[in-house]
């Protein structure tokens, strides 16, 4: 028996890391959302390691950030540990990454799904979509027989459907940390016409603090400068509580080594592909043999628990074996595990069936977000959640899609890169994946972003106006130092220069073209009394604006030289086979991809500079002849 | 904003004025570094449908050649852009010049059909010549691949791999601690990284050294036949040829232009060039045809210096041929056949030792199955070798390797100067991919790959 429970505007399936971010989203953008899980305790859950943030997965999280998504704003309140990576190289790779409180960090977000307007949350399990004949999704069928009528359906179901649980020998179906995996979703899907593939990843064991030694170990403290994720954050949490590094040794490996025989890896269990930068400890100590030790890091999972996550030492080895090689380290020889580390096989969503709007191109309203599109990580899902929210909300107010540009956001790289090229195994964001690095700094993505946020409706007044303030004072900064002459008299900027071995200035010069020089900063014009003081983030900004100009500019370039194939549209429903002159391979591939540009054409493999040139000739040819306009 | 492009738009060979067309949006900035007006103009200063009288000239000022510059301004050009077409007095030698100046200053080569299809895109073709175009793109792309396969068959393709394999290490290094920054794994040092950069450009110039070989077997050993007017220089020539084509008179200079004949010397192509005579003129034509001569001797391979030895070897002759390496000119005492007693050959030997002397006459086509033979001894004796080189020989993968090269020596500076690792990478990342131009590999994964199959990481 079914009945009608009510109708929405939007229905976002599973509230992880995606399905927080799309429902907020789509709630805040006026849409009347309904947020359903399997467990209203495990919201926002990090079934994984206790952080946020790194290179690449930061940049993420302030990307979310600039178009008024949630992540930021909930680690900046729940970190217990905060470090700017990578200072000593390049700003457009520094990284901001935070050890998190988990439980903290899901009970904030649950409050606010909870206190979010038009923002239904309920626990229930989801056994069918309803899609129309001619191929709309018009709901949701659950297991006690209740029906959610909606025209649009994010699914970030995570990797619940089909999950199976494997330690050593014993395997058994479950979603990740012991919950309920959702078996009969995957079935309709399949049914639905959606083509599933098969992932695997893991996660390490937990261990009770009180066992551990951490004399032995290298204490990994935070910095002592707080920083946030969120643009309006203004004050931390004022936690540095430390990580601890540890090493395998060589007792350690003989462990896995006799144990080899009893890994579910190596005997052919697991099916699904493993991700390459999550390799489980035995699969180190196989592939590089001659690598003496592997480091490990002991985190913290939060403030009000002894439970620590033992960064580096995934597997899906018995227990017991587990329990072996962890008390070879030294400081663990006592060491009492909590939690034993697993093997997870999900099913996913091939996510070259979605558009760029992240939905489901043969199911019209039906969207996928997280990592049922094959990624990994808690800030690739975000990502992909909030993209799904803002789209979906679009489409029900009869909006054209936001669609991020690989030169706009790592997002956008992300997206492009999932719709575009598939994946071949749990798709993990990198900065060498972005090729316009440059221009995609984790310091600008205010720049980048928030007036798009702010466009589509999610940005708040409230933090769109803090956004044109900087811009604006930005803006004068830079237009005052391009117009602003110092001389050689200018006795403490002389005084200055000397001090840092610089250059003394001959005739006058723009302050803009002194702050050129490495071993100037705004700062020390601030210092002479050449400017006045800004915010810290203003001031940041014009030292990489100027310093980094001719690289800046460089990229810049580039990203035009690209523009033109990127803009030049592909009608959907372009005929590829009766395109004469193009390869049979592209032919095949454009037709199942059905890229919207050429410049997305250009990036399917199998699609040649020889296809790409005949593909613009033809759409040249048919706009003349007053086709589609192409 | 498209980039700029340029190639020569007349058929390569003997015509008497050869084209090169830039276009693109820098097309006039770039005609600028080339190309110095009689009037001392800017180019882009000029109306749309002008022509400018001019020379075209090199990085240093040296003129190269004179030449009509004409510009049209987009969208009314034959690509819908800016257009500029040095219209130059043609000769392979110089044409390739040209091109190679323009594109030094910034232009690309333009691929096969490119103008065509800019000039499509533009709107300036109408839709019947669509499909011709793209079926022109079609045979191009199908002919270069396979140009490019049976090019890339030799050890060129191997070493292009392995650089590219080299530069990809090195990345992984690089790109491995920047998004792994606390992972445990030996960084390269800035030594190091250095090293191993400027080796691989330091191989990069070897290779782009071999271009010379490949070149000499694509477009022929440059052989210019040069002498004082009258010698015979002509005949010779056409002897060599056995066809009549240089106008040959008793009235010294007739020869106005260098002519440049193509000629299989035992499955070595020789381009023979003959010359307007070395001679002091007051004739300003003849002047012009003189500049070319030096031009042309400049850039030859092999000089073959004629005398006519009824008249005997002057000063002149004497400076002219010491000027040169003994291994790159051959005296030929022509006229043999008119061999006075009082110059015995040996005499004319002494006097120009220790180069080569051979004798000939072109009239009674004496000595010239020997010539032959003197030049193969040349050719080989110079260490060029047909087997064992790599050959170089595309003037594409050449542009592209030398676009490889100067980014490796930008990453290098930027080793040098201590730039953050992720600038250097930018560098490196576009070495690669020209490389990857030439074998025709940019896959984006590759880097990706590289650094897990180079390092441990991850939690």
């Amino acid at each position: 028996m079914t009945y009608e429970a009510g109708s929405y505007d939007c229905i976002v399936v599973g509230a992880g890391h995606a399905g927080c971010e799309a429902a907020l989203a789509a709630a805040r953008m006026g849409c009347k959302t309904l947020l359903v899980t399997l467990n209203m305790d495990n919201i926002a859950l990090m079934p994984c390691n206790p952080s946020i943030g790194g290179p690449a997965k930061g940049h993420l999280v302030r990307e979310i950030d600039a178009l008024g998504g949630e992540m930021g704003r909930n680690i900046d309140a729940t970190y217990i540990q905060i470090r700017m990576l990578n200072t000593g190289k390049g700003p457009a790779v520094h990284a901001l990454r935070a050890q998190a409180d988990k439980y903290a960090y899901q009970r904030r977000m649950i409050y606010i799904l909870q206190g979010q307007d038009n923002l239904d949350v309920k626990q229930l399990l989801v056994e069918r979509i309803l899609v129309s004949d001619d191929k709309r999704v018009e709901g949701i069928e659950t297991n006690t027989g209740a029906i959610f009528r909606s025209p649009a359906v994010i699914l970030c179901t995570g990797t619940y459907l089909r999950g199976k649980i494997i330690v050593g020998e014993v395997s058994y179906w479950g979603g990740p940390n012991n919950q309920h995996a959702a078996m009969n979703l995957s079935q309709n899907l399949r049914e639905l016409g959606i083509e599933l593939g098969r992932f695997k990843t893991g996660t390490p064991a937990r261990v009770d603090r009180r066992s551990i030694d951490f004399s032995q170990m290298l204490v990994q403290p935070g910095d002592e400068k707080e920083h946030y994720f969120s643009f309006l954050t203004e004050r931390g949490t004022g936690h540095n509580i430390p990580c601890y590094l540890a090493y395998t040794n060589e007792n350690t490996h003989t462990v896995i080594r006799n144990n080899l025989h009893r890994s579910p890896l190596f005997s052919g269990v697991i099916e699904g592909t493993g991700p390459r930068y999550c390799p489980s400890i035995e699969d180190k100590v196989v592939r590089f043999a001659d690598k003496e030790r592997h480091q490990l890091f002991l985190e913290p999972e939060g403030i009000g628990t002894y439970e620590i996550y033992v960064q580096g030492m995934s597997s899906s080895l018995p227990e017991e074996v587990q329990m072996q090689f962890l008390r070879t380290i030294k400081g663990m020889e006592n060491v009492e595990m909590m939690r034993t580390g697993y093997a997870i096989e999900y099913d996913y969503v091939v996510p070259t069936q979605l558009g760029l709007s992240l939905e489901m191109k043969h199911i019209s309203g039906l969207f996928c977000a997280g990592q049922i599109n094959g990624t990994s990580g808690y800030e690739e899902a975000a990502a992909q959640g909030l993209m799904a929210g803002i789209n979906a909300a679009l489409k029900v107010k009869g909006r054209s899609p936001l669609i991020l540009k690989r030169s706009d956001a790592y997002i956008g790289v992300l997206v492009d890169d999932l719709v575009t090229k598939g994946t071949n195994e749990p798709y993990r964001m990198l900065t060498s994946r972005a090729e316009y690095r440059l221009i995609l700094r984790q310091d600008n993505a205010d720049l980048r972003l928030t007036e798009k946020g702010w466009e589509v409706g999610l940005v708040t007044a409230e933090r769109y106006a803090r956004f044109k303030q900087k811009k604006e004072q930005l803006e004068a900064e830079m237009k005052r130092l391009k117009e602003t002459i110092v001389t050689p008299s200018h006795q403490e900027l002389a005084k200055l220069l000397e001090e840092r071995d610089s250059t003394p200035l001959r005739q006058g010069i723009y302050l803009y073209d002194l702050l050129k020089r490495t071993e100037i900063t705004y700062q020390d014009l601030i210092n002479v009394g050449l400017a006045a003081e800004l915010p810290e983030d203003i001031k940041e900004q014009i030292d990489i604006q100027i310093k980094y100009e001719g690289y800046i500019a460089k990229q810049m370039s580039q990203v035009e030289r690209f523009e033109k194939l990127e803009n030049r549209v592909i009608p959907p429903d372009l005929d590829y086979y009766g395109i004469q002159g193009l390869s049979n391979e592209a032919k095949q591939k454009l037709a199942s991809i059905r890229p919207t540009s050429v410049g997305q054409a250009s990036r399917i493999s199998g699609v040649s500079p020889a296809d790409v040139s005949v593909l613009l000739i033809y759409l040249e040819q048919r706009r003349r002849q007053g086709g589609i306009d192409a | 904003m498209n980039d700029t492009i340029a190639a020569v738009t007349t058929a390569m060979g003997a015509a008497s004025v050869g084209i090169i067309r830039i276009s693109g949006s820098e097309a006039g900035e770039i005609a600028d570094k080339v190309f110095r007006s009689k009037k001392g103009r800017s180019l882009k200063d000029k109306k749309t449908y002008t022509i400018t009288y001019g020379h075209v000239v090199d990085e240093e000022g040296k003129v190269v050649d004179e030449a009509l510059a004409l510009v049209m301004w987009g969208p009314h050009s034959f690509t819908g852009e800016n257009v500029v077409e040095l219209q130059c007095h043609g000769g392979m030698i110089i044409l390739r010049k040209v091109l190679e100046l323009v594109i030094r200053a910034g232009a690309r080569l333009a691929e096969p059909g490119e103008f065509s299809k800019r000039a499509f895109l533009n709107g300036r073709l109408d839709l019947s010549q669509a499909e011709a175009i793209m079926d022109m793109i079609n045979a191009m792309t199908e002919e270069g691949a396979q140009a490019a396969v049976s090019n890339l068959q030799g050890g060129l393709s191997n070493i292009i791999k392995e650089y590219r394999k080299q530069i990809l290490e090195i990345m992984a290094y690089l790109e491995a601690d920047i998004d792994f920054p606390e992972e445990d794994f030996t960084r390269l040092t800035p030594g190091e990284l250095g090293l191993r950069i400027s080796q691989i450009a330091d191989g990069i110039h070897d290779l782009l050294q071999t271009f010379r070989s490949g070149r000499i077997l694509r477009e022929g050993l440059k052989t210019v036949l040069i002498g004082r007017p009258n010698v015979g220089k002509s005949s010779l020539l056409n002897a060599l040829l056995k066809a009549k084509r240089a106008i040959v008179t008793d009235i010294p200079g007739t020869t106005r232009d260098v002519i440049e004949e193509y000629y299989n010397l035992g499955g070595i192509p020789l381009v023979l060039m003959d010359t307007a005579g070395i001679r002091e003129t007051e004739d300003i034509v003849e002047k012009i045809g003189m500049e070319k001569t030096r031009e042309a001797v400049e850039e030859a391979d092999l000089i073959l210096y004629v005398l006519d030895i009824v008249h005997g070897i002057t000063e002149d002759d004497e400076a002219f041929i010491r000027r040169y390496p003994t291994d790159k000119i051959i005296v030929l005492a022509n006229k043999i056949d008119l061999l006075k007693e009082e110059l015995s050959e040996e005499k004319i030997k002494e006097r120009v030792a220790p180069y080569r002397v051979h004798f000939v006459s072109a009239k009674e086509e004496i000595g010239l199955k020997e010539l032959e033979e003197k030049i193969k001894s040349v050719f080989f004796e110079n260490g060029f070798n047909l087997s064992d080189k790599i050959l170089l020989n595309n003037v594409r993968h050449k542009e592209a390797l030398e676009r490889a090269k100067r980014a490796l020596e930008s990453a290098h500076r930027g080793v040098e100067d201590n730039l953050p690792s992720d600038f250097i990478s930018i560098d490196l990342r576009s070495s690669w991919e020209h490389l990857g131009e030439i074998t025709g590999e940019t896959l984006e994964e590759d880097i990706i790959d590289q650094i897990f199959s180079q390092f441990c990481l991850g939690k």
